[in-house]
């Protein structure tokens, strides 16, 4: 098993954003109360994460990676430390589009999880994937099985922690523990289940 | 008076971790070793406290419409000097926190507080509460660290305190701590340790236990 499909089940299981790698949490615990809201969420970040990695990587590959001005004659040239506001700004930019474009032309889908774009500008978990494409180096079709893997896993994971939660409002739980509490110990039960998937790839 | 009581609101009371749920990615991902956990806060608290600074400054001449973006970039300014110093003076530190010191720039923690609070105060009391933040930051992930690396290893700050079987010692270093799920187990521990004692942190319940009456005899 290589290349695209093999990427994209590492993504999405052996290398999951919140589970094994701590990303997106913040939105990952506040927004998994209801099950609704968590499918609107792991489907906006899917999109975005699957959009915005393969941007980026033809961006940082053209613009900013060393060497990159080697055809205009300037092959000393190195823009990598630029690559964080590059980033920044594409994401940011990417979003405030496909909330237009979402607005405009599918009003339907823009009401199901319009609320949750504008977060994910300053989600970790979209920054992230950026992030480790440069730092693993991957190519434009790996960038893509990369971000859409990803953002499976992401989708993934909060739906099942929010169908947990809903079951768990009926739990007699110690009051301390109550809400933010539980939600961590289930994360972390949830966490050990897939660190199962780690042998999914071999050596 | 008021600058201390916005000093030392967030240690506890307001803790950005425990009770505003800001800020936690990092905060899980760099605490397998106390000097990761460390350098991590000290990164942390410095983007925040200038970041409050700068943004407090300018904050008469930030349009409400673009001023996220603003904020961002500011963000991200500081981040990349951040960066820079560290591969330049701690390098290997750097490598080992890859990533997550430009994911600063993401932290909700950052953002949230510059959102919240220094969009509309000045910028002594904004430093403060930016301080204060980040000392509350810092004390979760040094204890979480602490613990992470003492009872995974053995070791705190790579200076061996138990003796590990493998040295000859009695210490049976568990290996799960040093992995992600204990990380998660630790901070919900930590976060129902914090709300016994303060009991108002602790949440409503969404749903009441149908009473069980006593059947009549």
């Amino acid at each position: 098993m290589t290349g695209f499909g093999a990427l994209f089940l590492e993504a999405m299981f052996v290398e999951n954003m919140p589970l094994t790698l701590f990303l997106g949490l913040c939105t990952f615990l506040a927004l998994s109360r209801r099950l609704e809201t968590a499918v609107g969420l792991g489907i906006a970040v899917t999109f975005v994460l699957g959009v915005t990695v393969p941007l980026n990587q033809l961006i940082y590959t053209a613009v900013l990676a060393p060497g990159a001005w080697d055809w205009a004659g300037r092959p000393e040239l190195d823009l990598s430390y630029l690559s964080l506001l590059a980033f920044i700004g594409v994401i940011a930019a990417t979003v405030q589009l496909i909330e237009m474009v979402l607005e405009r032309f599918f009003p339907a889908i823009h009401g199901a999880f319009g609320v949750f774009l504008p977060l994910l500008t300053v989600q970790c978990a979209i920054l992230a994937g950026s992030l480790f494409m440069v730092e693993r180096s991957y190519s434009f079709t790996d960038s893509v099985a990369y971000g859409l893997g990803s953002g499976a896993g992401f989708a993934l994971a909060v739906i099942l922690l929010s169908a947990i939660r809903t079951r768990m409002a009926y739990a007699d739980l110690p009051a301390g523990l109550r809400g933010l509490g539980i939600a961590f110990v289930v994360a972390g039960m949830m966490s050990l289940g897939f660190s199962s998937f780690a042998q999914m790839v071999g050596p | 008076m008021a600058l201390w009581t916005t000093l030392t609101t967030p240690l506890i009371r307001q803790n950005p971790i425990t009770l505003q749920i800001l800020g936690l990615c990092s905060a899980l991902a760099v605490t397998t070793k106390l000097d990761t956990a460390l350098t991590m806060s000290v990164a942390l608290t410095v983007v925040l406290v200038l970041s409050a600074f700068a943004v407090s400054l300018i904050r008469r001449h930030i349009p409400g419409t673009i001023r996220l973006i603003v904020q961002i970039i500011i963000v991200a300014s500081l981040v990349i000097v951040i960066d820079q110093v560290l591969q330049a003076y701690f390098f290997d530190i750097s490598q080992r926190l890859s990533v997550f010191v430009a994911l600063i720039t993401t932290n909700c923690l950052v953002l949230g507080r510059t959102e919240s609070f220094a969009r509309s105060n000045p910028p002594l009391p904004s430093m403060v509460d930016a301080l204060g933040n980040g000392l509350g930051y810092s004390l979760i992930l040094v204890i979480i660290g602490s613990l992470r690396e003492f009872l995974g290893t053995g070791a705190l700050l790579g200076y061996q305190i138990l003796r590990t079987t493998d040295q000859g010692g009695w210490f049976q270093p568990l290996s799960l701590m040093q992995l992600a799920p204990s990380a998660f187990f630790l901070l919900g521990l930590l976060v129902w340790a914090i709300r016994s004692i303060r009991t108002e942190q602790t949440e409503p319940t969404e749903h009441e236990a149908p009473r069980v009456t006593e059947p009549a005899e």
